[in-house]
Parts: C-alpha cells; sequence; structure tokens
C-alpha cells in the first residue's frame, strides 16, 4: 500500500466522517453559539483536509490557503462573539 | 522511513479531529463543546500540518506550516473565550450535572462587567445601579 492509497482511502475518509459529524451539530445545535463552534470546527477540519490534499497532489501552493482559512475561523468567532454579545446586552 | 513517518502522523492527526467531532456531537453542554473543540482540534490540525511539511523537505514550506501551527495554537483559545464569555451572557444553561459555577452572581448581566465578591465599598453598589 503506498502512501497515496493510504491518504486517499483511509484519511480522507475519516476526516469526512468527521465533517458529517459536525454538520449534524451545524444543523442541530440547540443555540446559536453550538452553531458558531461548529462552524470554527468545521473550518478547523478544513485546513486539515487542504493540508492531506496538498500531499496527495504534490502542490505546496495549497498550505496558503489553508493559512487564509485560519485567519477567516479566527476572525469569524471574534466577529460572531462579539455581536451575539452586543445584541444580548 | 518517510513515508511511514507521515502514515503515522497524518493517522493521529485525523483520529484526533475524529474525537473532536464525535466529542461534539456527544457533550451534553455547550462548554464541554467548546472544551473539545479548541484542544482536540489544534493538537489533530497540527499533526497534520506536520505531516505536510514532513512531505515536502522544504525550508519554506516548513516555516509556512511552523506559521500557521503558531497561529492556531495563539487564537484558539481566544476565540474560545471569547464564545464562552458570549454564551454565558446570553444565558446558555450549564450541564445539570455541573457541580460548580464560579461565576454565579458575580456578573452583572446589565453592564457585563465582572465583581470580585469581596466588595470594598458596598454601600455604593446601589449608586452605581441607579446610575446605569
Amino acid at each position: 500500500m503506498t502512501l497515496y492509497d493510504f491518504l486517499y482511502y483511509i484519511i480522507l475518509p475519516i476526516l469526512s466522517i468527521s465533517v458529517i459529524l459536525i454538520m449534524f451539530r451545524f444543523l442541530k445545535g440547540p443555540s446559536i453559539v453550538d452553531r458558531v463552534i461548529a462552524l470554527d470546527l468545521l473550518i478547523t477540519t478544513g485546513i486539515g483536509i487542504i493540508a492531506v490534499y496538498s500531499i496527495i497532489t504534490n502542490q505546496p501552493a495549497f498550505l496558503d490557503i489553508a493559512m487564509i482559512l485560519a485567519l477567516i475561523a479566527f476572525l469569524s468567532t471574534v466577529a460572531f462573539s462579539y455581536y451575539l454579545e452586543k445584541r444580548n446586552k | 522511513m518517510t513515508e511511514i513517518t507521515i502514515g503515522i502522523l497524518a493517522s493521529f492527526g485525523a483520529i484526533f479531529v475524529l474525537l473532536a467531532a464525535v466529542g461534539l456531537i456527544r457533550m451534553p453542554d455547550t462548554y464541554l463543546r467548546i472544551s473539545v473543540t479548541t484542544k482536540a482540534a489544534t493538537l489533530g490540525i497540527g499533526l497534520l500540518l506536520v505531516a505536510a511539511a514532513v512531505f515536502f523537505k522544504d525550508l519554506s514550506i516548513t516555516t509556512k506550516v511552523l506559521a500557521i501551527i503558531l497561529f492556531i495554537l495563539l487564537t484558539a483559545p481566544v476565540s474560545a473565550h471569547l464564545i464562552g464569555r458570549t454564551s454565558y451572557f446570553s444565558g446558555v444553561k450549564l450541564w445539570k450535572d455541573s457541580v460548580l459555577d464560579d461565576l454565579e452572581g458575580k456578573y452583572d448581566k446589565s453592564s457585563h462587567k465582572l465583581k470580585s465578591g469581596i466588595e470594598e465599598f458596598p454601600e455604593e453598589k446601589p449608586d452605581q445601579i441607579a446610575e446605569d
């Protein structure tokens, strides 16, 4: 079994199952805070999928997008918490 | 040898991300879900990115990966604190089996200020509340 097969048939399905589970919580979430947390973890899992894809396709340029996604995840969480707290004031 | 290292690192990273996802489903409380998310996902993503750095064996890519990991390690606690604070203010209930709430009665719900619990001048408090 080569590294390509291992990543393609084992690692990526595990990450996809994680995305499905997190998406379930995103749709179900009792409060809006649960949805924000699920969105944050969804983007973080996306960074991991991008890292695995950059290994599979041998394209290191994909890691730039991973960095930008990390920035967007942090900014979105901060903005959501700021405005939610303002709304409840 | 390098392929085995990459495989082990990627396996542990994927397992940690899966554990974070299962924890997000199974945990009974918003605050416990925040805890699961920040701890497990940070380690899982870090291991997956280190696997990419080991695969490419390039100084610029290793620096990029280290920058991403450092950024995630710095921002995960900050965002978890902010979202936990917001959920406490917006009245999300603790789990029914939680034993301790240290902030019980110490946050002013209207002005969002934290009281220490030991007020030095208790006679000034009614005036401040009346002003607000």
